[in-house]
């Protein structure tokens, strides 16, 4: 929030951050649950509260994060009915979580704005990105809703939606496109404290007030009533409903009186005689309003309608607002409704149209009305396709229920378009940045926007796209500068600048194919000027002839090793940027940036003020123009995404994702209920890492702790007979097996040089030093460039070794890890702390297990597409994994339990009456087997394999039935997985329900004490002391004992492991959790980029939260206390360190330190003590005496 | 009987100062320690690099992971405002002056020039009667040369010296190919004080880990030749007053290095070994012996032994290596 002031200024801000700023100036309490892409919204607020900023009234808004949005608006609920003016922010499921209490709210008639960057839904699947669905879905709750169209708008309507609802006691919710607006960073007018004040009626206010529940007027409300009034009371909110919409355009007016911006409830722009007609809401408006202005110049009769106030629908206002030359409409929704007449906003648009034909008020003939559906999560709307829409709309019967932006091949729904057409405009430079997640691109990005947008006359508008992986993302930052405002919602595909900040994305993607002719290409190569062309492929050289680019190269990853930078290019590029995009003059933006990089970096410091300078100053000398050749001479083609031997789906899908053209699939190509093959992530081979592990055989211990670590699976283990070697690369490595069980075998540790991302875990856990060169440890850090294609040899041929036999191998030792893993390969943060017990489920249990997965890090990494990392056997066997929602996962999982326990019970039935023809003996052997080791399960499957042979043919009923059914009587492992937000808080209720249920099944917490998904809000998980988001001065209170809790059933089997403390336990638990019959939980420490922590001693972190005792490890089984035995088992050591010693190598705490230090001390103090006490407690616990159920 | 001593323009009680350590880390050990005797107290060491690695560790982690995930932007809230120099060190000095009413002496520690110097200023600010300015610089590099290590001990003097108008003493190591030279440059440079010696914790190897370790071992009497052969023969050389630290455990100990020519005797090892009790107990032991002695005050033993007023300086010079050989044989 830029300074309180009672002028207004240009400020450039994102959208989320525009309705956070309204909301705060214009609310007393917040009650808030962080859901992307509203967390934002959120955590300003927290932190402008912790900061002491004041609302309006001069009081600093209270700020709550709650344990779902159902408990957010739950508080919400209460604080308004006990008159304080409240807001939420939230966005899809969040808001469906919060139906239940919108429609009491706007059945009590509450004054109250939900602020929501409207999100798709998940249906056949989750998305993240934008569109209405989510607001759809709350049409019948009673709120009004108010779309903005622009970050602008945001702003603005924010405050008209505030001053409205006061007015007409109707509650809103105020929606903006997600990430298309709550992320887009644009230069706008922030309004000021006295246009605020101006806008908010303190009477309206004491009205507010004055309907609130006090003992001193007491009143009930939430009553309960009967047939014979509640239709009645039902329909007494009609006069609210009838007055609101003149309600909100008086406030619109009466905005436009102190700003100056007028808007209506719908903004008609376009030609006054206009024959075809746009409907639609949201950031798709800007593109059209856009579109229109080009098209008009063209002499097209055209205009749009652009919809503000949706609920309540105004007949009358949206009537007069369509020329009366109208003759085809054109509705479009952002939304889809399956098996409805239409989507919403057409059926309105429709009814208030065939209405006002009714009754002889429509003021010109009835239009023709189509609908169209746009844009579901973030799909790209581009000028090129609202042009087919309009041209769509001069035919005589054009296509009804369209799709745009898309090709439906199956039921022909979509307008085919030109995409070559465009309306960017020659005074707007478009500036396109590919960079690495890590490298800073997108908040130099940033930087220069607030550079171009506040130091000059400028507009600026900067939208960043990412992918979905967590380590070695991608970035591509879309930034335009142009004199008039700018609407174009959509990406850039005619670049002026495009710079690529990372070598490695030159063959994968076709980075230049949105420049334009004469634009400038600017490389972050490690190849001298003189070097360079003749590294880059063939279609980049193309590229730069036939588009005449100018080129310009720099060795930035040097020049930031050199000036202390480490990975980080930003200053570097941006510098660049600023250097030969021609935006400023050269001079005035290097002294911009250096102003820029003092107010940014400052409060951090005078070294690395001065670091950034150097930077500065570095890049300029190091920056230099690539000389053209004529002809292009490179005989590298970019490679193909996947290798020749992917399966057909992986080929013709996947590949198409993964690179960069998923816009181009067909509907045909997409499984139409959300399912997808498994053990796709071994083809995309990502090559992020810059170092990979290398095996040092003859200093090897074989302990597998290498393995048993890695996150990404890249390291296997494996032992095989001799003979396997033949035909072995010159340069794969084996050694003999040391041990008895394999004597005489060899052992491989193989590394998969392609997909290791270089977090060094590995080489941190090794225990084994080179004699010679204590330095150098059994497996070591290596530069990957020159040992990827021999490497890549080698793990070919390690793949094709066979498997060690399940069945051979000693389970409950970590030197056992040849167990296959069947999760590879994630797109988890390089170095992740979850990955590795999500691994050793599946190397335990994988070929039986089925997974329901909570939403979060673990079910984005474990489920966004292109590819899962999810993975099968030889035999086709693996892990089945879904995810549902966040909340629901635990009863998720029991509902996988019951089914499955229901089925193996039936076939049972089944099979005990079929027995005579099938064979007693193989009968009985199924329905009686022992299935608690590898080999007996091996025998299982055999019976199954020969109960299926005599299955085969027979025709009756039964025999069909049970054949259906046979796979459940190999035992199944149900394995629930989330994180400590769903656990701890949003599904706390649902765990601590399905763990009463005594059913078996294996409920693993992965517990980093933070959301790390949504980026380190505060869980009930967070320590005490640590800062977080929505804790941002330190959590106060101290973290919940989740294993406690659990272990009052005295029936389930709880436990607390951390890998990097005692992997032996991890293990041991794990197989122990899983053999339990009934209800196991595992709280499982898990190390995380959120702790701010160097990842590659994430270990050692683990090893320091159990040393310092801050988290203990025991296991809780309840069949210790059947044979009279202490269930509890304390398995770590008295605190050996101090917490302090254990904190402050983690950022989370120490920054407060640095922020707060009296309070660090304070908390560091109380931390300690909850170590002390929670250590007593145990210790007691650990000593307790039992005795053995006295026995009849 | 008379203890007093005058250090860094300061009248001292008695020459007993504790020394750079972290019985100076809080407020009520110092005033324990105030309690016991002690005549000043050189507070434990602001480090250059501690300052500049949290500067940049707080830097990396918060920016760390950030802007490469669409639902993770960001991982923790920003503050507006860090305390990223010397604030609690500061603020420590304010307390221990506000607590006690011997003179506190600042300790700032660092080995290059740079801004970090500008910390001196605000220590004089905070209230500090004096500063220790312990350079502890290993080169390691083959290149670099005795001059240039020479050159930045001057430079950073010079530097800090330019910021304050309080007292500065420098405490080097006695590695340099000619001390005393050394010492008159420093001297030379305004140096108000000379500490001999910074004791550098030498590390050790674990064998079972095969790790180098940083190993803290207290230091015994036996440590006192190194200073008290350097004390005596630095007394009346150079302007500057000189304190001895390393190895100083008893009574004797300061009347030694008293008469070596030392005005103060800084304490660590005794300290941490016995308490700040001990302090007590050698005073009263000094104390006796005087009297035993007949001597009056310290100012009449202080540098009674030194290399100019023995009978026979060469013990301090290489003579003395030769007897001490023969007196094995």
């Amino acid at each position: 929030m830029a300074n309180e002031q009672n002028t207004r200024q240009m400020v450039t801000i994102d959208g989320n951050e525009a309705a956070a700023y309204v909301a705060h100036k214009t609310n007393e309490c917040i009650a808030i649950y962080p859901i992307t892409p509203s967390s934002n919204m959120g955590e300003w607020c927290d932190q402008w509260s912790s900061e002491g900023k004041k609302n309006i009234w001069g009081t600093v808004p209270a700020v709550a994060e709650l344990q779902s949005e159902g408990g957010a608006v739950g508080a919400v609920h209460g604080a308004l009915q006990t008159g304080s003016l409240t807001t939420t922010f939230t966005a899809s499921q969040g808001l469906l979580l919060m139906i239940p209490n919108m429609l009491k709210i706007a059945g009590e008639l509450t004054s109250t704005v939900f602020h929501v960057s409207a999100r798709a839904i998940a249906t056949q699947t989750l998305s993240i990105f934008g569109d209405h669905s989510d607001v759809m879905a709350v049409r019948t709750t009673g709120f009004g809703l108010l779309a903005s169209n622009s970050v602008q708008e945001v702003m603005d309507l924010a405050l008209i939606s505030q001053a409205a609802t006061l007015e007409s006691r109707v509650p809103f919710v105020h929606f903006f496109d997600g990430f298309r607006t709550s992320h887009e960073v644009m230069k706008i007018e922030q309004l000021s404290v006295d246009d605020i004040r101006a806008m908010i009626d303190d009477d309206l206010v004491n009205e507010h007030r004055k309907r609130a529940l006090t003992p001193e007027k007491p009143v009930i409300r939430g009553t309960a009533q009967n047939p014979d009034t509640y239709f009645q009371a039902r329909e007494s909110c009609s006069i609210f409903y009838e007055k609101c919409p003149d309600i909100v355009q008086n406030a619109m007016d009466k905005f436009a009186k102190i700003v100056g911006r007028q808007y209506h409830l719908f903004d008609y722009v376009g030609a006054p005689e206009a024959e075809r007609v746009i409907v639609l809401m949201g950031s798709g408006a800007e593109a059209v309003d856009e579109t229109v202005e080009a098209l008009l110049a063209k002499g097209e009769k055209i205009g749009v309608v652009k919809v503000h106030l949706f609920r309540p629908f105004s007949v009358k206002h949206f009537i007069n607002a369509l020329p009366k030359s109208v003759k085809s409409i054109s509705v479009l929704d952002r939304t889809k409704e399956p098996g409805a007449a239409g989507e919403p906003m057409y059926q309105d648009v429709l009814t208030a149209l065939m209405e006002a034909q009714m009754e002889g008020t429509l003021p010109f003939a009835m239009p023709r009305v189509v609908s169209g559906r746009y844009g579901l999560s973030s799909k790209e709307f581009t000028p090129a396709m609202i042009k087919a829409i309009y041209d769509e709309l001069k035919k005589s019967t054009p296509k009804n229920h369209f799709t745009i932006g898309i090709n439906d091949d199956v039921m022909h729904s979509s307008l085919s378009y030109d995409a070559s057409f465009t309306t960017e405009r020659p005074d707007v430079v478009r500036a396109m940045f590919y960079g690495l997640g890590a490298d800073g691109t997108v908040g130099a990005n940033k930087n220069s926007i607030k550079i171009i947008g506040e130091d000059t006359p400028n507009y600026a508008q900067g939208y960043f796209v990412y992918d979905s992986k967590k380590s070695g993302s991608t970035t591509i930052s879309h930034l335009r500068f142009g004199p008039r405002p700018i609407h174009s919602t959509y990406l850039i595909s005619q670049a002026n600048f495009v710079a690529c900040h990372m070598w490695g994305f030159l063959e994968k993607f076709d980075i230049l194919k949105d420049s334009i002719e004469g634009g400038v290409f600017l490389l972050n190569s490690p190849y001298s000027k003189d070097e360079v062309w003749g590294k880059l492929p063939r279609i980049v050289q193309e590229r730069i002839i036939n588009k005449k680019l100018k080129f310009y190269t720099i060795d930035g990853n040097d020049v930031a090793q050199k000036t202390g930078m480490g990975g980080r290019v930003n200053t570097i590029m941006q510098t660049c940027f600023f250097a030969i995009s021609g935006v400023l003059p050269k001079e005035e933006a290097i002294a911009a940036i250096k102003q820029s990089i003092k107010k940014t970096y400052g409060r951090k410091g005078e070294d690395i003020v001065k670091m950034n300078y150097d930077a500065v100053d570095q890049t300029l000398v190091n920056l230099f123009p690539v000389e053209i050749p004529v002809k292009a001479t490179s005989t590298f083609e970019l490679p193909p995404p996947v290798p020749k031997q992917a399966p057909e789906f992986v080929q013709n899908v996947t590949a198409k994702i993964i690179a960069g053209f998923g816009d181009e699939l067909p509907v045909s190509a997409m499984p139409n209920d959300g399912t997808f093959p498994s053990a796709t992530a071994q083809w995309e081979k990502r090559n992020i890492a810059l170092e990979i592990p290398v095996w040092d055989e003859k200093t090897c211990i074989q302990c597998g702790k290498c393995a048993m670590v890695c996150p990404h699976a890249t390291i296997r283990i494996k032992v095989f007979e001799d003979k396997q070697l033949a035909g072995a690369p010159a340069t794969f490595k084996s050694t003999p097996y040391r041990g008895k069980e394999y004597e005489g075998m060899k052992y491989t540790i193989q590394v998969a040089p392609e997909d290791c991302t270089g977090c060094g875990l590995c080489v941190e856990i090794c225990p084994a030093k080179n004699k010679a060169e204590t330095r150098l440890k059994a497996i070591n850090m290596v530069p990957q460039a020159d040992l990827r294609l021999p490497e890549r040899a080698n793990w070919d041929f390690f793949l094709a070794i066979p498997e060690v036999d399940r069945s051979s191998v000693k389970m409950d030792t970590i030197k056992g890890q040849f167990l296959q893993p069947l999760f590879e390969f994630s797109g988890a943060c390089s170095g992740c702390g979850e990955t590795p017990y999500v691994k050793l489920v599946t190397q335990l249990f994988g070929d039986r297990t089925i997974v329901a997965n909570a939403t979060g890090c673990s079910s984005i990494y474990g489920g966004n597409l292109p590819t899962t990392p999810w993975a099968m056997d030889a035999n086709g066997r693996g892990p089945a994994w879904a995810n549902s929602l966040f909340e629901d996962n635990a009863e998720f999982g029991l509902g996988f339990r019951m089914s499955i326990d229901k089925q193996t019970e039936y076939a049972g039935e089944l099979l005990k009456g079929m027995a005579s023809s099938i064979g007693e003996e193989l009968v009985k052997g199924l329905l009686t087997a022992d299935q608690s080791d590898e080999t007996k399960i091996a025998e299982q499957r055999k019976r199954v394999a020969a109960l299926k042979d005599k299955l085969a043919g027979v025709t009756t009923r039964e025999a069909k039935n049970l054949l259906a059914l046979v796979d459940n009587f190999v035992k199944r492992s149900v394995w629930i997985i989330g994180g400590d937000g769903w656990a701890y808080d949003i599904g706390y209720g649902g765990l601590d329900h399905v763990i009463a249920s005594g059913k078996n099944v294996n409920i693993l917490v992965l517990d980093t004490e933070v959301y790390s998904n949504t980026g380190g809000q505060m869980s009930k998980s967070t320590p005490r002391g640590a800062v977080a988001k929505f804790a941002a001065g330190g959590k106060p209170n101290g973290k919940k004992d989740l294993g406690l809790i659990a272990m009052s059933y005295g029936s389930v089997y709880v436990a607390r492991v951390a890998m990097g403390a005692n992997d032996l336990h991890t293990l041991k638990t794990f197989l122990e959790a899983e053999a339990f019959n009934g209800p196991s939980l595992i709280i499982a420490y898990s190390h995380c980029i959120a702790h701010g922590i160097n990842m590659t001693t994430g270990m050692e972190n683990q090893k320091a939260a159990v040393e310092s005792g801050h988290y203990p490890l025991f296991r809780y089984n309840p069949e210790l206390a059947a044979v009279g035995q202490n269930p509890f088992k304390l398995d770590s050591k008295a605190p050996k360190i101090r917490f302090e010693e254990y904190a402050y190598k983690e950022i989370r705490y120490k920054m407060l330190t640095k922020s707060a230090p009296e309070e660090a001390k304070r908390l560091l103090a109380l931390a300690q003590e909850d170590v002390n006490s929670k250590w007593r407690y145990y210790e007691q616990l650990a000593a307790l005496k039992f005795e053995a159920p006295a026995t009849n | 009987m008379d203890l007093s001593t005058t250090y860094l323009g300061l009248t001292l009680k008695n020459p007993i100062v504790p020394s750079a350590s972290p019985m100076s880390r809080t407020v009520a050990s110092i005033k324990s320690m105030e309690d016991f005797g002690a005549s000043a107290v050189v507070l434990y060491s602001l480090f250059e690099e501690q300052i500049r690695h949290e500067t940049k560790e707080l830097n990396h982690f918060l920016d760390y992971g950030s802007e490469s995930f669409a639902e993770a932007v960001s991982y923790f809230p920003d503050h507006k405002e860090y305390y990223l120099g010397p604030e609690e060190y500061l603020e420590h000095i304010r307390k221990v002056k506000a607590a006690v009413s011997i003179p506190v002496i600042a300790s700032l520690n660092g080995s290059t020039v740079g801004g970090w110097t500008e910390h001196a200023a605000r220590i004089q600010e905070a209230g500090a009667d004096a500063l220790e300015l312990n350079i502890y610089y290993i080169p390691t590099n083959p290149d670099t040369t005795g001059g240039y290590v020479e050159q930045l001990y001057l430079e950073i003097l010079q530097a800090v010296k330019s910021k304050v108008t309080i007292p500065v003493a420098v405490k080097l190591s006695p590695f340099f190919s000619s001390l005393a030279n050394m010492a008159k440059r420093l001297d030379e440079n305004g140096a108000n004080g000379l500490v001999l010696f910074n004791r550098f914790y030498q590390p050790d190897i674990n064998l079972e880990a095969l790790e180098v370790e940083p190993s803290v071992v207290l230091s015994s009497s036996d440590a006192l030749r190194l200073p008290l052969r350097w004390v005596a023969i630095l007394h009346k050389n150079i302007k500057a007053d000189l304190a001895a630290t390393t190895g100083i455990h008893t009574a004797e100990d300061v009347i030694k290095i008293t008469m070596a020519g030392a005005s103060v005797a800084q304490v660590c090892s005794t300290l941490l070994r016995y308490g700040p009790k001990r302090i007590a107990e050698i005073l009263n032991g000094i104390e006796q012996w005087m009297e035993e002695h007949e001597y009056e005050s310290l100012t009449q033993m202080r540098g009674s032994m030194s290399h100019k007023s023995v009978a026979n300086p060469s013990a301090f010079e290489r003579a003395n290596y030769m007897k001490a050989l023969n007196s094995y044989m």
